[in-house]
């Protein structure tokens, strides 16, 4: 089973609630989809046992063959093309791979060649299998990274740990979730960005539930919301100022301390009946 | 010598428009006749990569200089490839700057920044 935790906007939890429940559920997968800026690992310090880069195809021009055409340069709705003094300058950072150019070329002038755009690292924490994107720096679109994240990804029981926001970075990562938890801060903004990403799982169909983090005093707009739209509260993680100390060490609540085992404990159980686990 | 200036409307009394490749039109000036054309930017409504297009449409109608207020990396480029100057414009008017041009008082560009990026909202 898939479970996707994303969030509509940074720094909500998604990292928090992904790893400690995929520490709670033990014998489990962690993927971490956020290849901008992954950081789990630094929660599960996992043993690496496997790094290997992701390329893309990046069209290489034979100048030898061209002929000035120009319907590659016509054909690229991405602009990753332009004919200057007679020779097809390619933009390496514009071009999204769709190798369209080089099906179209009638002097067969363009092949491919491959450009690398970050790596995927496995490695193991304990009873945990710790999958890692790292997009390089500079890189327009993590996309291929996690579509090679979740390549072939179906057994045992998986927690993915979305990018944030709700862009193609954040649907790839969906894709084949069975269940989706929502994280969001109980503030106007945080319910703004919750509003976007709940779009998101409805347009996907994904049965979804929402942890709100951070809780701290009354916020009744949000829990009016939810209700009244028919969506399950999954848990209130209370704002804890012991929990900020424990995450910036970079140490799992759940594996430290006690309450949070409980909570996490109780919030798996949950997912799982809502997810129809068996 | 042809200059090409972004620029908002297609008339000689239209701004410098701030950016260089989703401007919605272009003026293409050419000094030493002093006839004046002007084309749609069939780049604005791009998804991405306008400043390429732009560029590409700027080489093809036979630029020598841009004069411009800003460029993207992107742009620069393509326009540098084809050998062709940019220069920073000064104040809005099409007939300051052309003036200016020719009396060799404009400033190259010279601070490329690196685009306006993903600013459709769309994501990629």
């Amino acid at each position: 089973m898939k479970i996707a935790v994303l969030s509509g906007k940074g720094g909500t939890g998604k990292t928090f609630v992904s790893v400690n429940l995929a520490f709670s559920a033990g014998n489990c997968m962690y993927i971490d989809c956020d290849v901008e800026e992954p950081n789990g690992h630094i929660f599960f310090k996992p043993q690496i046992t496997d790094s290997h880069d992701i390329t893309v195809d990046i069209p290489l021009i034979d100048s030898s063959k061209c002929t000035g055409c120009r319907l590659c340069v016509n054909f690229c709705k991405f602009n990753a093309l332009a004919y200057i003094k007679g020779h097809v300058e390619v933009f390496d950072d514009i071009c999204h791979s769709c190798g369209g150019c080089s099906l179209l070329c009638p002097e067969e002038a363009i092949s491919e060649r491959k450009k690398s755009i970050g790596k995927i690292q496995s490695g193991i924490s304990g009873n945990v299998t710790v999958v890692t994107g790292i997009l390089n720096p500079g890189e327009e679109s993590g996309v291929p990274i996690i579509k090679e994240l979740l390549n072939g990804k179906n057994d045992g029981d998986i927690f993915i740990d979305s990018p944030p926001g709700s862009s193609c970075t954040v649907m790839e990562s969906i894709r084949d979730a069975d269940y989706c938890i929502l994280v969001a801060e109980p503030t106007i903004f945080g319910m703004h960005n919750l509003k976007m990403v709940l779009e998101l799982v409805n347009i996907f169909k994904k049965p979804h539930g929402v942890v709100i983090n951070k809780t701290q005093g009354e916020f009744p707009a949000l829990k009016e919301f939810l209700s009244g739209n028919d969506i399950e509260v999954l848990m209130d993680i209370p704002y804890d100022n012991e929990l900020g100390k424990i995450n910036s060490m970079g140490l799992i609540a759940a594996d430290e301390i006690l309450e949070y085992r409980v909570l996490f404990s109780s919030l798996l159980k949950k997912v799982y009946k809502e997810a129809g686990h068996v | 010598m042809i200059a090409v200036l972004p620029v908002e409307t297609n008339n000689m009394g239209a701004c410098i428009n701030i950016s260089l490749g989703r401007t919605p039109f272009f003026l293409i000036y050419d000094t030493n006749t002093n006839h004046s054309l002007f084309i749609e930017n069939t780049a604005a409504g791009s998804q991405g990569g306008a400043g390429v297009k732009a560029a590409q449409l700027m080489v093809d109608n036979g630029a020598d200089v841009v004069i411009a207020p800003a460029c993207g990396k992107n742009a620069a480029d393509v326009l540098m490839a084809s050998g062709i100057k940019i220069y920073k414009s000064s104040g809005c008017s099409i007939k300051d700057n052309i003036t200016a041009l020719i009396a060799g008082t404009l400033e190259e560009l010279s601070d490329i920044h690196p685009g306006f990026h993903n600013h459709g909202g769309s994501g990629n």
